[in-house]
C-alpha cells in the first residue's frame, strides 16, 4: 500500500524522524491559510498522489507568499497530475500539502528495504538527493551504497555513522542524519513497510537532517495483523477499477489499450502483455486472477471490463491448474455477458484443468468466441480485431 | 532420481485438516505420493485422510521418518509453520501459502540459513516429480515422466509449459516452482546446480520475471560452470510498464530491479537459449536437444 507523502510524514514523525511540518490543503483558501499559520517566507506547495515522479510532472511548486500557496494550489487541485510513474490518464490531485521551504546545504539519498539476495533490511545511501539521483545512480551506480543490517534490524546511529560519513557529511550534521536513518529503519520494521525512502535527506545550515520527502510503501499482507497499522486510518486513492478488482480478488491495473484481457496467474499475464505487444496490440489492462477467486467474483470484474468504453476485443488466455480450473473462468464469463448489454467478441483460448468442461459453457452459453488451440494465433487474432476497431 | 525428492521420500502436511489442506492433500495422495501424516496443534491421535494427526511436527517427524513437509496454512500461520519444520529439521519444506508477509520471510530466512533445510517457496506451487511423488498444488493431468527439468516463479506459465513439453514427447524430471515472492527459499541458481548433477535432466526450461536478481544469479553460475546441458529460458515482462507492479510482488524491486532485457542478455551471454514467447519453449528445447 503506497501511502501519500503526508501520510509517510506522518508514520515518520510518530517514529522521531524530522519533516518540515507541512499541512494539508483541500482547497486554495485552505493553503493560504496554511502558508500563513506557517509564518515562513517561502512555501512548497505539493500534489498528494500515491505515485512518484511529481518534481519533474510540476506536481512540485515553489511559492513566495500565502497568495502565491493559494494559486499554485487552484492549479493543481482537482486537475490530473500525469508523472513517469501514473500512466498517460494521471492521478487525480485531491489534496495539496503545504510546507515551509527549507535550506539545503547538502542533499542525500536515503532508503530501507528488504534486500532480496541476503534478505535482510538494508539502507540504501547516495550522495545526490531528489531528481539529480535516479540520474546519477543510473550513470555512476558505485555512489550507491548499501549497509545490511541484522534481521531484526536492531542497529545503532553509531554505526549508521560509520556508514554515512562517506558522503562528505561530518559532526552534528552526521550525527543528525544518523539518528533519523536509525528511526527511519525502526519505522520500517514496526509498521512492516516494503519500502521507506527518504529523497532528498537534507542538511540545513544549522545542521539538522531533515527528510524533505518521504516514500512509504507498506505491506498489504501485512495490514490485517499488524495492531500499528490499524490505528492509522489511511485512505489511499485508488481508481475505482482498481479498488472494484481489487475488492474481488483480482490482480488488476488499468492500461490505456483497448484489448480487455482476462489471464489467470501473474506469470501469464506478463507473457500474454509481453505477446500482445510484440504483436502490435494495446491490452487495456493487466490482470491476475488469484487461485482462490470464484467465478462470481472474477464476472464482476470482466462486467466492468467489458463495459468500458474503447475496448474492442476481450482475449481469454488461460491455463487451467491445479487451483485455478478453466470451467470457473468460463462461469464467469457467461455471468458477466448475461448482466452486461455489451458483447463485443471474445478470443479464447483455454488449456490445461477442466478445458474441455469450460469448452462446453461457452458453447452452450451462446458466448460470441472464436477460440484457438494456442497462444500466439490467439494473440494475433484479438490484435487485428482490436486494429480495425480503432479505425 | 529426480531433484529434491523421489517415490521414497515421505511427506506430511502441516495445516493438513483445512479446506485446502484436505483437497491438496487428497490428490497427492491419490497421485501416488507417500504421504505419511498431518499436523494440526489439538488433533493429535486421530486420523485424517486415513493417516495419524500429531500436535507438532516433530512428533510427526519422529513418528514416520519424513523427509519432507508440506504447509498449507493461513498467511499469518506461515513464518511460524516454516520455522517449526525447520527446528525439526525436516530436510525439504514446500510451503504454497500466498501473502506472507515479507518482514516474517526475513526471520524465516535468517533461521533457515544454516539449517539443514531447503525452502521451496512461499507462493510455489511446489514441487513435482512426475509419475513419483507431488508435494505441492499443481495439475498433474499434463504432466508425465520424462528428461526435461523446469524450474520457475510463475505457476500459470508452468502448467503451460508442463503441458508443451508433454505434447512433444519430452516429458518432465522435475517440476519446481520456487515462488513468486522477493524473498523465499531455494532459487533459480541452487535448482540449476541440482538439475546439473541429474542423471534423469537431459535439458532445463527456467522460467523467469522482472525484478529481483535471481535470473542474473543464474547467468552466473551458468557462465561460469561448465553446465553441460541446453537451459531455455523464459522470461516475461518485457513490456511491463516500470514502477507499476503486476502481479507478483517479486515484481518490483527497488533494489537493482532487473529488466526483462538485462535478464535475457545475461542469459543469453552465458550460454542459455532465449524463448522468443511462451509457445517457443518447448520447441527451442526439443530442438537444442536433439543437435
Amino acid at each position: 500500500m503506497y501511502l501519500l507523502e503526508h501520510q509517510a510524514k506522518e508514520l515518520l514523525a510518530g517514529h522521531g524522524v524530522s519533516v518540515p511540518g507541512g499541512r494539508v490543503a483541500n482547497s486554495p483558501d485552505q493553503a493560504e491559510k496554511n502558508a500563513r499559520d506557517l509564518a515562513g517566507e517561502k512555501f512548497v506547495i505539493k500534489a498528494q498522489i500515491a505515485a512518484g515522479g511529481r518534481g519533474l510532472a510540476g506536481g512540485i511548486k515553489f511559492a513566495s507568499s500565502p497568495k502565491e500557496a493559494q494559486r499554485l494550489a487552484a492549479e493543481m487541485l482537482n486537475s490530473r497530475l500525469v508523472t513517469s510513474q501514473t500512466g498517460s490518464e494521471g492521478e487525480l490531485v485531491e489534496q495539496v500539502f503545504v510546507e515551509p521551504a527549507l535550506i539545503a546545504e547538502t542533499e542525500l539519498y536515503l532508503a530501507v528495504v528488504v534486500n532480496q539476495r541476503n534478505a535482510r533490511p538494508t539502507i540504501i545511501a547516495a550522495p545526490f538527493g531528489g531528481n539529480l539521483f535516479e540520474k546519477a545512480a543510473s550513470e555512476t551506480p558505485e555512489i550507491v551504497k548499501t549497509m545490511t543490517l541484522p534481521a531484526d534490524g536492531n542497529t545503532s546511529s553509531n554505526e549508521i555513522q560509520g556508514f554515512l560519513c562517506q558522503f562528505g557529511i561530518a559532526g552534528p550534521a552526521l550525527e543528525n542524519a544518523a539518528v533519523l536513518a536509525d528511526r527511519a529503519v525502526r519505522a520500517f520494521c514496526d509498521y512492516e513497510a516494503v519500502l521507506v525512502e527518504i529523497n532528498p535527506l537534507i542538511i540545513t545550515p544549522e545542521q539538522s537532517a531533515v527528510a524533505v520527502d518521504a516514500k512509504v510503501i507498506i505491506d498489504s499482507n501485512a495490514l490485517p495483523r499488524n495492531p500499528l497499522l490499524e490505528q492509522i486510518n489511511f485512505s489511499v486513492p485508488m481508481k475505482p477499477e482498481e479498488r472494484l478488482a481489487r475488492d474481488n480478488d483480482v490482480n488488476f491495473i488499468l492500461l490505456d489499450g483497448n484489448i480487455g484481457v482476462v489471464v489467470n496467474g501473474a506469470g501469464l499475464g506478463l507473457a500474454t502483455h509481453d505477446l500482445i505487444i510484440d504483436r502490435g496490440g494495446k491490452p487495456a489492462n493487466f490482470m491476475d486472477i488469484r487461485t482462490t477467486t470464484g467465478s462470481f467474483q472474477i464476472a464482476k470484474v470482466v462486467q466492468m471490463l467489458i463495459e468500458r468504453d474503447g475496448i474492442d476485443v476481450l482475449l481469454v488466455n488461460i491455463h487451467g491448474g491445479g487451483m485455478t480450473v478453466c470451467d470457473t473462468i468460463a462461469e464467469a464469463l457467461n455471468f458477466a455477458y448475461s448482466r452486461s448489454s455489451r458483447k463485443i467478441p471474445i478470443v479464447y483460448r483455454a488449456a490445461g484443468q477442466n478445458a474441455s468442461w469450460a469448452r462446453s459453457i461457452m458453447r452452450d452459453r451462446a458466448l460470441p468466441y472464436e477460440e484457438f488451440g494456442s497462444m500466439v494465433p490467439a494473440v494475433s487474432r484479438a490484435v487485428a480485431i482490436a486494429s480495425k476497431g480503432s479505425r | 532420481m529426480a531433484i529434491l525428492a523421489s517415490s521414497n521420500t515421505g511427506v506430511i502436511v502441516q495445516g493438513m485438516t483445512g479446506r485446502a489442506g484436505t483437497f491438496y492433500s487428497d490428490a497427492a495422495i491419490r497421485y501416488g505420493s507417500r504421504y505419511a501424516a498431518g499436523v494440526r496443534p489439538g488433533k493429535g491421535g486421530r486420523r485424517h485422510l486415513g493417516l495419524p494427526m500429531y500436535n507438532t511436527v516433530k512428533e510427526a517427524a519422529e513418528a514416520t521418518e519424513a523427509a519432507a513437509s508440506l504447509i498449507v496454512v493461513p498467511a499469518h500461520q506461515a513464518a511460524a509453520a516454516m520455522i517449526e519444520a525447520i527446528e525439526a529439521e525436516i530436510g525439504l519444506i514446500v510451503c504454497i501459502t500466498e501473502r506472507v508477509p515479507i518482514h516474517d520471510m526475513v526471520k524465516v530466512k535468517n533461521i533457515l540459513n544454516g539449517s539443514r533445510s531447503a525452502l521451496i517457496g512461499p507462493n510455489s506451487q511446489g514441487l513435482l516429480v512426475p509419475g513419483q511423488c507431488k508435494i505441492g498444488v499443481m495439475a498433474t493431468d499434463a504432466a508425465v515422466p520424462g528428461r526435461v527439468g523446469i524450474v520457475s516463479r510463475s505457476a500459470s506459465l508452468t502448467s503451460e509449459i508442463v503441458a508443451q513439453t508433454t505434447r512433444l514427447g519430452m516429458g518432465q524430471s522435475t517440476v519446481v516452482g520456487i515462488g513468486g515472492d522477493p524473498i523465499h527459499g531455494i532459487g533459480f541458481r541452487r535448482c540449476l546446480e541440482l538439475f546439473k548433477e541429474d542423471s534423469d535432466t537431459d535439458g532445463v526450461v527456467l522460467i523467469g520475471e522482472i525484478g529481483g536478481t535471481e535470473e542474473e544469479e543464474a547467468a552466473e553460475y551458468l557462465s561460469r560452470e561448465k553446465f553441460g546441458k541446453p537451459v531455455v529460458a523464459l522470461i516475461v515482462g518485457r513490456h511491463a510498464p516500470e514502477e507499476r507492479r503486476m502481479g507478483h510482488a517479486g515484481t518490483l524491486s527497488v533494489l537493482e530491479s532487473g529488466s526483462a532485457r538485462a535478464k535475457c542478455d545475461a542469459l543469453n551471454r552465458a550460454g542459455a537459449l532465449i524463448a522468443k514467447h511462451a509457445d517457443d519453449v518447448a520447441p527451442k528445447l526439443q530442438n537444442a536437444l536433439a543437435n
